[in-house]
């Protein structure tokens, strides 16, 4: 084959991929429109990740504010602006290194997840199955999911800034002596809520973002074991892609807006 | 089984021809399946016997040809009127296929309870779950998960999982493959008596002598993408075609 025809044959797949994926995005809506979503799995799946993701983003958070503080600390007291430091860091961590972080680790254990667990479905065929009794593996099987991801990664997101704020604060208190409430009266300072909308709006599509691919890597897995492997990986790539993605965008959005 | 055929046809199959890029896998199938008939598919492995299932669900969208279940033409239906007739039809797949992530009582549940228009109390889906559970002799399995039961066992469920919405038409996809001979032939009474009892009409995929001996009242061949041969089975044994005979040997 020639370079310019295998050129040719990535970019078509290419643009195939977009055409399914965005057919695939349809049929979710179509199907949420049509029969909402069934609560009981959608709660189901909400418990299941924060399980899967609440140790590790807890000790994420915490050492990300720790570091973070340890490391601009001296840069700040070198202009004299210590006093700074709580409030920098909570705005950097809460606009923008808590979401992100946090969408990764999601993508990398619940959006792979995702992608081998329908994967296997389709190996083994339960979403045939389910789709040859009348009963839409679109609703049950990936509304559900992907709304459970948008819906928990804002607040996985809440709960991993909180973290990082306590660590950030146990190391500016041992090394510049704030107190707990001086440390959080500024901090807090800082944050309006002009910072806080766009951030859970991002946040919330980061979530809709790893949902979806992960649904999707698995959804139209290949046949065989290989398959399910292949998804999960891919599952966790393209998501994490689309978070950096997404995040560019939305920064320049609310740069232009205010 | 020499009981007598009505001539009501409930499945038809013409013409039917699905490739996969280069691959022609189904060339013209054409097939007839009768009321309360059971009609056994032998074919070699991967000359599209599940292929030609999943068309006739429309799993798989067929390239041309036309498939009439029940008077309807299921490749000119919409989604409801689609998933309408496919609840008439009953599915059980090569594994089994079931919900992993659900009990065997979840797994009989799910079809009575999500599909449209499906409203039974607790107490009538408890009824049908135990009914469909004793009927493939595992009742006494009706809290485990599927990890728990065996590949036998986990054929059974997914019969009794398909036959808990009665439907009309029986697709089986290698019911008693990879079985124990008794297992398979529990499996083999169990698809005639289900026969017998709700008047359904079969169309079973299967290599097992035994099996085709209990079930079938015609045996049709699948070659090439093609149903080259049918008959009873007694006229296959001793059938010209070499290719034919093979299957008994
Ligand atoms: N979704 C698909 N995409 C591409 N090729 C497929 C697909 N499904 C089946 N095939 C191909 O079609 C051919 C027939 O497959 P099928 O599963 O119908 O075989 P089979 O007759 O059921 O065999 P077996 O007895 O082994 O189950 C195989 O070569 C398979 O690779
Ligand atoms: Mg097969």
């Amino acid at each position: 084959m020639t370079k310019s025809s295998k050129l040719k044959d990535a970019i078509a797949d290419f643009l195939l991929g977009i055409g399914d994926m965005g057919a695939f995005i349809s049929s979710i809506f179509k199907s949420f429109l049509r029969h909402g979503v069934n609560f009981q799995e959608f709660s189901r799946q909400c418990y299941r990740i924060g399980n899967q993701s609440l140790p590790l983003i807890s000790i994420t958070g915490f050492i990300l504010g720790l570091v973070l503080t340890l490391q601009s600390g001296p840069t700040l007291a070198k202009f004299g602006a210590e006093s700074m430091l709580p409030g920098m860091v909570s705005l950097s961590i809460i606009r923008e290194i808590g979401p992100v972080i946090v969408a990764l680790i999601v993508a990398g254990k619940v959006g792979s997840g995702i992608g081998a667990e329908l994967a296997s479905m389709r190996v083994t065929e339960q979403l045939d199955a389910m789709e040859v009794s009348g009963t839409n593996p679109i609703s049950f099987v990936v509304t559900t999911r992907v709304l459970a991801v948008s819906f928990m990664l804002p607040l996985l997101v809440l709960y991993a800034d909180a973290f990082s704020l306590l660590g950030s604060y146990i190391s500016a208190s041992t090394q510049y002596n704030i107190s707990l409430e001086t440390f959080f009266h500024k901090a807090f300072d800082v944050i309006h809520y002009k910072d806080l909308f766009p951030t859970t709006i991002k946040t919330f599509f980061f979530g809709l973002s790893i949902g979806i691919i992960g649904s999707y890597q698995g959804y139209f897995a290949k046949r065989g074991t290989e398959g399910v492997g292949e998804a999960a990986n891919s599952a966790v790539v393209k998501a994490s892609i689309s978070i950096f993605i997404i995040d560019l965008i939305v920064v320049n959005i609310t740069q232009l807006l205010t | 089984m020499d009981q007598a055929l009505s001539n009501n046809i409930v499945l038809n199959v013409s013409n039917l021809k699905k490739s996969f890029g280069d691959f022609h896998i189904l060339a013209g199938a054409d097939l007839d399946l009768k009321e309360k008939q059971n009609i056994v598919i032998l074919g070699h492995s991967g000359t599209g016997k599940s292929v030609l299932f999943k068309c006739i669900v429309r799993l798989i969208e067929p390239d041309s040809g036309g498939i009439n279940v029940l008077g309807q033409d299921i490749l000119a239906l919409e989604d409801e009127k689609l998933t309408e007739l496919r609840i008439k039809i009953g599915y059980v797949f090569q594994g089994g296929a079931l919900y992993d992530s659900m009990s065997v009582r979840s797994n009989l549940e799910f079809p009575l309870k999500y599909t449209k228009g499906a409203k039974r109390t607790q107490a009538e889906l408890n009824e049908l779950v135990e009914e469909a559970l004793v009927n493939v002799g595992l009742i006494e399995s009706i809290d485990k998960m599927p990890s728990e039961l065996s590949g036998g066992m986990m054929k059974r469920i997914g019969l009794a999982r398909t036959l808990i919405q009665k439907p009309n038409i029986l697709l089986y996809d290698e019911p008693t493959t990879g079985l124990d001979p008794v297992t398979s032939g529990e499996i083999s009474e169990l698809i005639l008596k289900i026969q017998e009892e709700y008047n359904t009409s079969s169309l079973i995929i299967s290599h097992d002598l035994k099996c085709i001996e209990i079930t079938a009242n015609q045996v049709n061949v699948l070659k090439e993408g093609k149903f080259t041969a049918s008959g009873t089975l007694d006229e296959m044994k001793h059938h010209e075609d070499p290719f034919v005979n093979s299957f008994f040997k």
